[in-house]
């Protein structure tokens, strides 16, 4: 591959198999130290995998950041110009979503806090953005990114939300302000103690730690896991679509269709999730 | 599953939007929503005022029709009053002024008649004389006849 692009200019990748085609897009643009002890791009999944820790995925991050730069962007230069008066359309969009967040909150969230309100916004409409590139035809995003980057053997995964690191992310610094509030509201005894105490009272306290311990920790794991799981599952069945030849055509508009759906469900479910579980950072549990 | 420093980046990217959203996004969408709400309820309630307004603005304009209708008939009828009074006094001064033309025009009759008695005497004491003359064929002396004559004429 490297020969023929430097001889003729760009030229389309070519695979030789369905599998080839799947794993090469669901490999990563991955940056981090190569075998050979320097930095720079992974050429190959095999280089990637052995990068470990101190990586990064330039493609999720460009998707992540360019998307979030867009919408916010958008949010800001309306919000500039907000009127009280006769909202125009994309005013009214905005206001559509800040009161559909806002619903959200005074149905699951009953305590007192600013943060919660453009929290969730940014979570709901960030991660509908990053979900809504499954519905990009799956070669568009990497073939552009190939073109821009003269390489058709470039590794450009379009869909952010397919990157358990991306999900993660979200996750944990939800599971932060979990622990933020929680220390801030009921102070650290009385945060550890709901661990010990509870559910079952102070004589059953090794029974309380393996019971509350794990649940408390599964909350950024079952964030994390379920929005991955979705949209790596639907960008999957997307790419297995795209292999069939002129029938992908129907059963790609069925799966999309389908898939608006799902998208938009994963963005609400995180964006709900995390209105809960800071709704249980602020408040005490009943007595039992 | 490939963990890796995404996760960190990740999650400063988000602490930044977040950050953006709560200081740039949220306060002016709020405020706007909240201004809105305040004017749609001033407006709600202004109209609720303004039919209040309209219903008593009604009802008083129902009594002021009644208190004028009432008035009105006051007046007609004082009007009537006054209207047959008017009559009456223009009767009354018509029938004083025709009395009083009525006399006026006897007093003058009784005048005339006077006058003409007074003139009638002289001529009756002229034609006495002349018709003593004539009896007489002769002149009379003139001044001795006169008391005689004067006297006849008062008679008359």
């Amino acid at each position: 591959m490297a020969e023929s692009h430097a001889a003729e200019g760009f030229s389309l990748a070519e695979y030789e198999s369905g599998t080839e085609y799947i794993a090469h897009h669901l490999g990563f643009l991955r940056f981090g130290k190569l075998p050979d002890g320097s930095w720079g791009f992974a050429h190959s999944t095999a280089e990637a995998d052995a990068m470990g820790f101190w990586a990064i995925n330039v493609d999720s991050m460009i998707m992540s950041i360019s998307l979030a730069v867009i919408f916010m962007g958008l949010f800001y230069s309306i919000a500039k110009k907000m009127t009280s008066g006769v909202p125009g359309g994309l005013q009214n969009g905005l206001e559509f979503l800040v009161d559909m967040v806002q619903d959200t909150i005074k149905n699951t969230f009953f305590a007192k806090n600013n943060l919660i309100g453009p929290l969730s916004l940014t979570i709901f409409c960030w991660i509908f953005m990053m979900n809504l590139m499954d519905l990009v035809p799956v070669d568009w995003i990497p073939l552009f990114a190939q073109v821009v980057a003269q390489d058709s053997h470039l590794y450009f995964k379009a869909v952010p939300t397919t990157d358990i690191n991306i999900t993660a992310g979200f996750a944990i610094s939800v599971f932060v302000l979990v622990i933020f509030y929680s220390v801030k509201i009921k102070g650290m005894g009385g945060f550890l103690g709901e661990f010990a105490f509870h559910p079952f009272g102070k004589w059953a306290l090794p029974l309380n730690l393996v019971m509350e311990l794990p649940s408390f920790f599964a909350k950024p794991v079952s964030l994390a896991l379920r929005l991955y799981g979705n949209m790596f599952a639907g960008e999957m069945i997307f790419l297995v679509i795209a292999l069939v030849g002129w029938f992908q055509l129907p059963l790609h508009f069925a799966w999309a269709v389908f898939h608006i759906l799902i998208i938009t469900l994963q963005a609400y479910l995180f964006m709900m999730l995390t209105v809960v579980y800071l709704n249980q950072a602020h408040t005490k549990p009943e007595a039992h | 599953m490939n963990l890796n420093a995404t996760i960190l980046g990740q999650s400063i990217a988000f602490a930044v939007f977040v950050w953006f959203c709560l200081k740039y996004v949220w306060p002016p969408v709020i405020q706007a929503l909240t201004e809105r709400q305040k004017k749609i309820a001033e407006g709600l309630e202004a109209a609720e005022r303004a039919q209040r307004d309209l219903s008593l603005a009604q009802n008083k304009a129902a009594d002021d029709l009644k208190e004028a209708k009432v008035k009105s008939a006051e007046i007609i009828d004082m009007a009537n009053k006054r209207a047959n009074q008017i009559v009456e006094d223009a009767k009354d001064k018509a029938r004083e002024e025709g009395q009083r033309l009525i006399a006026s025009a006897k007093s003058e009759i009784e005048m005339e008649v006077q006058r003409a008695k007074e003139e009638l005497r002289a001529q009756v004491a002229a034609i006495a004389v002349a018709g003593a003359e004539k009896i007489l064929e002769n002149s009379v002396d003139q001044a001795a006849n006169e008391e005689l004559v004067k006297k006849l004429a008062s008679e008359l």
